[in-house]
């Protein structure tokens, strides 16, 4: 039984990376999409914000966290692509076949989670090309990876209960874009949380994302600055923060999609 | 295929002896069971003699089993639902209210009834996908409620709008659909080949789906449900939202199946189409079974044959006496139409008389039929409105969505 559970979950996979195949644009955009906010936060906004770390320039601090904003938004493609599938039937079709329960949900969020791998293999070089050099060595640059790939599937499991909840993939999108847009603004990513308003900071600091790009520039030989926060537990570990953070993340939304899943009913 | 276990008379009575679950049949014997069954007819008359004995012996044990809580009704039709019950928004739609069928193998019936009717909840009920608040179902023998996962081992399903992956290719989605059936990747690739030349959409094997047509698309749909040779196929409107070139290619294309000995429980919101394909027809509405029979049974229970003969404008009243006599009831004449009509309960011995009698006279009639009502007027009769297909809203916004890029 767990052997196919297992292959069943990897055809599902493959039908979404046969779906890249088939219509290559969606990789496209989806890569050119967070390169150019590379571009535009390192040209726009790098220029009038300061690191307060002397030598170190906006972009180091800038890569990390649009690295979590991007993965962070995996869930997007997670939701849209179910309520996409149920729209249409094709979840329908899948519940009436004698495959696993779960396999049709974990297929998709390996595959949103295989697409990040390319995600940010583009991204690096975008930002390689325009200024980013990690500098703590290509073990940890790839351990720093490795955490963003992992958070990338947690916050899959997330779009997989928005996905079957919703009645179209255009409330998806919307829901989605309103649930994480203000978490990866709220945080650490693009500009320092010293400047934000007290109980913002509290907010920020505790923000998963803002532990994940923590996380993400101690990783790539970075030192991270805080506010009002600076001793707190998070501030203090945000490695160990991020991952108590997607063990919940996938305690509470794996159980509860895989439910969703089995009992839902098309529209 | 043959199932002995149709000489009962009432599976209702077998079905409430239950069988105890640890009888159930392996899904794996089962797909094997349809080859050999299909084997030879030798072998099968051979594997009949010998499943009645096996069924028998099964009865027998059973009974002194009972007491198991897990009972299976016996495997006496196909399709079997009893007295089904479901509700949305906490009871205030009652989707289905106390509806009972059952397919006998080897046939196909058809449930008609306009939208909203039931039809997809029924469907999807004894496919697995939803649980009925109350009432009891079973496929191939098999509880749909406690061992659904069995269920779909054996049913196939096609629903009202193509569930295929329509970015990918026709091949793309046969062969994932089989590895998700459980076929080797070289089984899969034969079985892929297979149904796409069945379906006659070797050609556009290689093309994704989006630019396939309509009709195209419902074949490739249908061949997904097909890909392990299902006993049970459930359609659920196959043909809703086609045009007519595509919905005749569908039937002609069911018509094969059913050829073949598939089980077959087919919605249709189209008279025309139950009148085609079902062996027997089920009329719902609001949930109900209001009328059950083969085609012929239900126009018979609307009323008999009529004569109808249609005249030049000055033999008319010659036309009507003479349609009178024949008839015996009451006459109706349609000075617009030129129509004489009047029931008749003689069949053709009453048209062969009319015809002598016009003859006689030197009258030539411009057309004499003997009609007998159609579905329409059985639809209507039953349920005292008019068959959907005149609610241009609700047909409108299906094939819609049938045809949605």
């Amino acid at each position: 039984m767990i052997k196919y559970a297992i292959s069943d979950s990897l055809i599902i996979t493959k039908r979404q990376l046969l779906q890249l195949i088939r219509v290559p644009e969606v990789l496209i955009f989806s890569t050119i999409q967070p390169v150019m906010f590379v571009l535009l936060f390192r040209y726009v906004f790098g220029g009038s914000i300061s690191t307060g770390i002397p030598g170190v320039d906006y972009v180091q601090l800038l890569m990390p966290g649009i690295f979590v904003q991007t993965v962070a938004f995996t869930l997007a493609g997670t939701a849209v692509g179910l309520a996409e599938d149920m729209q249409k039937g094709l979840i329908d079709r899948f519940r009436s076949l004698p495959i696993s329960r779960s396999a049709v949900v974990f297929g998709r969020t390996l595959g949103d989670g295989a697409l990040n791998i390319v995600v940010l293999a583009v991204m690096g070089l975008a930002g390689y090309a325009v200024g980013w050099r990690p500098s703590s060595g290509l073990f940890n640059v790839l351990l720093g990876f490795a955490f963003l790939l992992l958070f990338g599937f947690a916050m899959a499991w997330v779009g997989v209960l928005i996905g079957l909840s919703v009645r179209s993939a255009r409330v998806a999108n919307a829901a989605v874009f309103i649930a994480v847009f203000p978490l990866t603004f709220l945080s650490n990513a693009f500009a320092p949380t010293t400047g934000m308003p007290r109980a913002l900071q509290y907010f920020a600091e505790w923000n998963p994302v803002s532990t994940m790009v923590a996380g993400c520039r101690e990783l790539f030989g970075l030192q991270n600055i805080f506010g009002v926060t600076a001793n707190s537990w998070p501030s203090q570990n945000p490695l160990e923060m991020s991952l108590i953070y997607m063990v919940i993340i996938m305690a509470i939304f794996i159980p509860l999609s895989v439910r969703k899943y089995i009992n839902t009913a098309s529209k | 295929m043959i199932n002995p276990i149709k000489v009962f008379e009432t599976p209702n009575d077998l079905a409430k002896i239950g069988i105890a679950g640890i009888m159930s049949p392996k899904p794996t014997a089962t797909r094997k069971e349809i080859e050999v069954n299909t084997a030879t007819s030798l072998g099968r008359s051979l594997k009949g003699e010998l499943n009645l004995i096996l069924n028998q012996a099964f009865l027998a044990i059973s009974n002194l089993a009972i007491g198991s809580e897990d009972y299976y009704y016996w495997q006496v039709k196909a399709v079997i639902a009893e007295n089904l019950i479901k509700t949305y928004d906490k009871g205030k739609i009652r989707a289905l209210d106390g509806l009972s069928l059952d397919v006998e193998e080897g046939t196909v019936l058809g449930v008609l009834g306009p939208n909203g009717a039931g039809k997809t909840t029924t469907v999807r009920i004894l496919a697995t996908l939803l649980t009925p608040d109350s009432g009891r179902a079973s496929v191939a023998g098999i509880d749909v409620i406690k061992h659904p996962g069995k269920v779909r081992e054996v049913i196939g399903l096609s629903g009202q709008y193509a569930a295929v992956d329509e970015t990918l290719t026709g091949w793309d989605n046969l062969t994932m659909f089989s590895r998700l059936y459980h076929l080797s990747p070289s089984a899969s690739k034969k079985r892929a080949g297979e149904l796409l030349e069945q379906f006659s959409l070797t050609d556009a094997a290689k093309r994704p789906i989006k630019t396939y047509s309509g009709g195209m698309r419902r074949r490739l749909d249908l061949a997904a449900s097909l890909i392990v040779k299902p006993k049970i196929l459930f359609l659920d409107e196959p043909t809703t939202g086609l045009d007519p070139r595509g919905r005749i290619e569908m039937w002609e294309v069911i018509q094969g199946l059913v050829k073949d000995g598939t089980t077959l429980l087919l919605t249709t919101q189209y008279l025309e189409e139950a009148d085609q394909l079902a062996n027997e027809i089920a009329v719902i509405d609001h949930g109900k079974v209001i009328a059950r029979g083969t085609s012929d049974q239900l126009k018979k229970e609307v009323g008999g044959e009529r004569l109808e003969i249609v005249a030049e404008a000055k033999d008319l009243k010659q036309v009507a006496e003479i349609v009178g006599k024949v008839s015996g009831g009451k006459v109706l004449v349609e000075e617009g139409s030129r129509q004489v009509s009047a029931p008749v309960t003689t069949g053709s011995r009453a048209l062969i008389e009319a015809v002598r009698s016009l003859d006689d006279l030197g009258i030539h009639p411009l057309d004499i039929a003997l009609k007998r009502p159609s579905l329409d007027d059985v639809f209507i009769a039953l349920t005292g409105h008019v068959a959907e297909e005149n609610k241009p809203e609700e047909g409108e916004v299906k094939s819609r969505r049938g045809r949605r890029k």
